[in-house]
């Protein structure tokens, strides 16, 4: 058996999108920036999924930009409004405790070249409030970047309304919505949204593709210099066959967003009741409702969370923890610390995150096998013993 | 594969888990802000360490030290059992990640303070050098690594 639950972390390319990119390797393969009939296919191509994938999202083809994923988005985005933020003298950018670091640490970079950085508190459920947002603006303020959707607890932010109150104090806002697009609806215009970043693998396309929505009228500065590509803002020879690939995941995606949707929540929340109900001294981290369809993440008391993760491997399931030790810090992860776990609960945590490929066969199994996993690690941990102790 | 097959085998079957109720010698070292504790209890005959048993709360890395580094005190004179390094716990596991070396330090100071608690109870004064905190948790920067 083996069964993969750490669809947040990335996601197994679909068949159809795999299908539509393989001519772009062999048949198709021209530069689309040569103007002879092998580019311009490549070309055509190009500009059909740029136009797809706008579409999708309720913005205009131009703009859009592609780029390497979540990360290059949010570090050109992120740095393209601080340099010209600082032009008008404006060097404070206002964003959460609990962004990616594709976001956290450009800020950390920024920050030590002089820019002020406003990191809002979430609540316990890790929801950002617009209220908070409107505090923390200020007149030179350059930018706003909260994310659509957290990528360890699941917790979807108010993006319209943080949006609207960005507009209305006319601070650019931007959005990481690596883990929401193709997930949940989005449509850039409805929601006051200035700058999107998003990336291909988390919704069954290939890595190393993503892309970023401008708002027109924004502009953006190029991170990578070079040739003419995505109209001079990002130079490299395009990868056609990805880009290709990811448009055909993202419409296959959208096409089946509400059915997808209904069939996870139904369930996560199988498994988030049952494992509540089975586990003493477990909690649920993120926002019950508020909530990516796909998304578990639980806390067990007195045991770790790479021990549990390494035990749910050996019996075929492939899940992740926010713990010191699969963090690679010394700290478990900010986003349970942010929450306001302390270091000790959040240590214990197991994120399970499922897609539409997922079956309910499966939930069976992982719903039978946690509490015997969680039983037999607390059973040899002296953590658990004065937890016990204590309750007594 | 993050571990080696040695790591993989006594974290999943870890030997000498448990306790023992009337235990000789009883050893606490970690904390649980540092995501590891280990608890080692040794019944001690005649100078020999006649059993050991453990618990630990932590990851892989932290299960297999404490079952390898009981496997290794069990049957053994405290002398021996004192002179048990950590690089000798890496060793016998067949290596250990950078970022788990602290880990076999842990198991390490938890026998040493199991020795620690037996020569308290028969009232034997332990020898500063061996029994020093070598600051297992030091790279968490967490208050007092040590708990005893
Ligand atoms: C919220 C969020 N932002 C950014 C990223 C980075 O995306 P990529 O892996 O495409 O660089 C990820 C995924 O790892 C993510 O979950």
């Amino acid at each position: 058996m083996l069964i993969y639950a750490d669809n947040a972390a990335t996601t197994a390319v679909s068949k159809k999108a795999l299908e539509a990119m393989l001519p772009y390797f062999t048949e198709h393969y021209g530069n689309a920036s040569s103007i002879h009939r092998v580019g311009q296919e490549a070309n055509k191509a190009l500009q059909q999924a740029r136009a797809e994938i706008a579409a999708i999202l309720g913005a205009e083809p131009k703009e859009l930009i592609f780029t390497s994923g979540g990360s290059e988005s949010d570090n050109q985005a992120i740095i393209s409004a601080a340099l010209q933020g600082a032009k008008k003298g404006k060097k404070h950018i206002i964003s959460s405790k609990i962004e990616h670091h594709a976001v956290l640490h450009v800020l950390d970079k920024l920050e030590k070249e002089g820019y002020d950085i406003t990191l809002l508190d979430v609540s316990p459920e890790g929801l950002v409030s617009p209220e908070s947002v409107e505090k923390a603006i200020r007149e030179d303020t350059a930018l706003v970047t909260i994310m659509f959707a957290n990528n360890e607890i699941g917790t979807i932010e108010p993006i319209k309304e943080i949006g609207e109150i960005c507009r209305k104090h006319g601070v650019i806002f931007h959005t990481d919505a690596v883990q929401a697009v193709g997930h949940v609806p989005i449509n850039v215009k409805e929601m006051n949204i200035d700058m999107l970043s998003f990336s291909a693998h988390k919704f069954h396309g290939p890595k190393g593709i993503g892309g970023l929505y401008v708002r027109k009228g924004i502009r953006l500065l190029p991170l990578i210099e070079g040739g003419a590509q995505e109209r001079g803002l990002r130079a490299g020879t395009e990868n056609v066959a990805a880009v290709v690939g990811m448009a055909a995941a993202l419409k296959e995606q959208v096409e089946n967003m509400e059915k997808n949707a209904e069939k996870l929540t139904k369930m996560r929340d199988r498994l988030i009741d049952s494992i509540l109900k089975e586990v003493p001294r477990v909690r649920l981290n993120g926002d019950r409702v508020k909530r990516l369809p796909g998304n578990v993440n639980f806390c067990f008391e007195g045991i770790e969370g790479e021990a549990l993760l390494l035990m749910l491997d050996n019996l075929g399931i492939c899940g992740s923890s926010g713990s010191a030790c699969t963090s690679g810090s010394l700290d478990p992860s900010h986003v349970l610390l942010a929450i306001g776990l302390p270091h000790e609960i959040a240590h214990g945590s197991l994120r399970l995150t499922f897609s539409e490929y997922n079956t309910e066969e499966e939930i069976d199994y992982i719903i039978k096998v946690i509490p015997q996993v969680v039983k037999r690690l607390r059973d040899m941990s002296p953590m658990w013993e004065r937890i016990v102790k204590e309750e007594a | 594969m993050l571990y080696s097959d040695k790591v993989m085998d006594h974290f999943m079957n870890p030997r000498n888990v448990g306790k023992i109720d009337d235990a000789d010698g009883v050893g606490e070292v970690g904390n649980a802000k540092c995501g590891d504790i280990m608890k080692v209890y040794i019944k001690v005959d005649n100078d020999i360490i006649t059993d050991v048993k453990f618990n630990t709360f932590g990851c892989a890395s932290a299960i297999a030290t404490s079952s390898i580094a009981t496997e290794m005190i069990k049957g053994k004179p405290i002398s021996e059992a004192l002179k048990l390094t950590n690089k000798a716990v890496v060793e016998a596991l067949d290596g250990l990640p950078p970022v788990k070396i602290h880990c076999s330090v842990l198991a390490e100071e938890a026998v040493k303070a199991a020795i620690a608690d037996y020569y308290k109870k028969i009232g034997k004064e332990p020898d500063p050098e061996i029994f020093s905190c070598t600051g297992c948790c030091e790279s968490c920067g967490a208050e007092g690594a040590h708990s005893h």
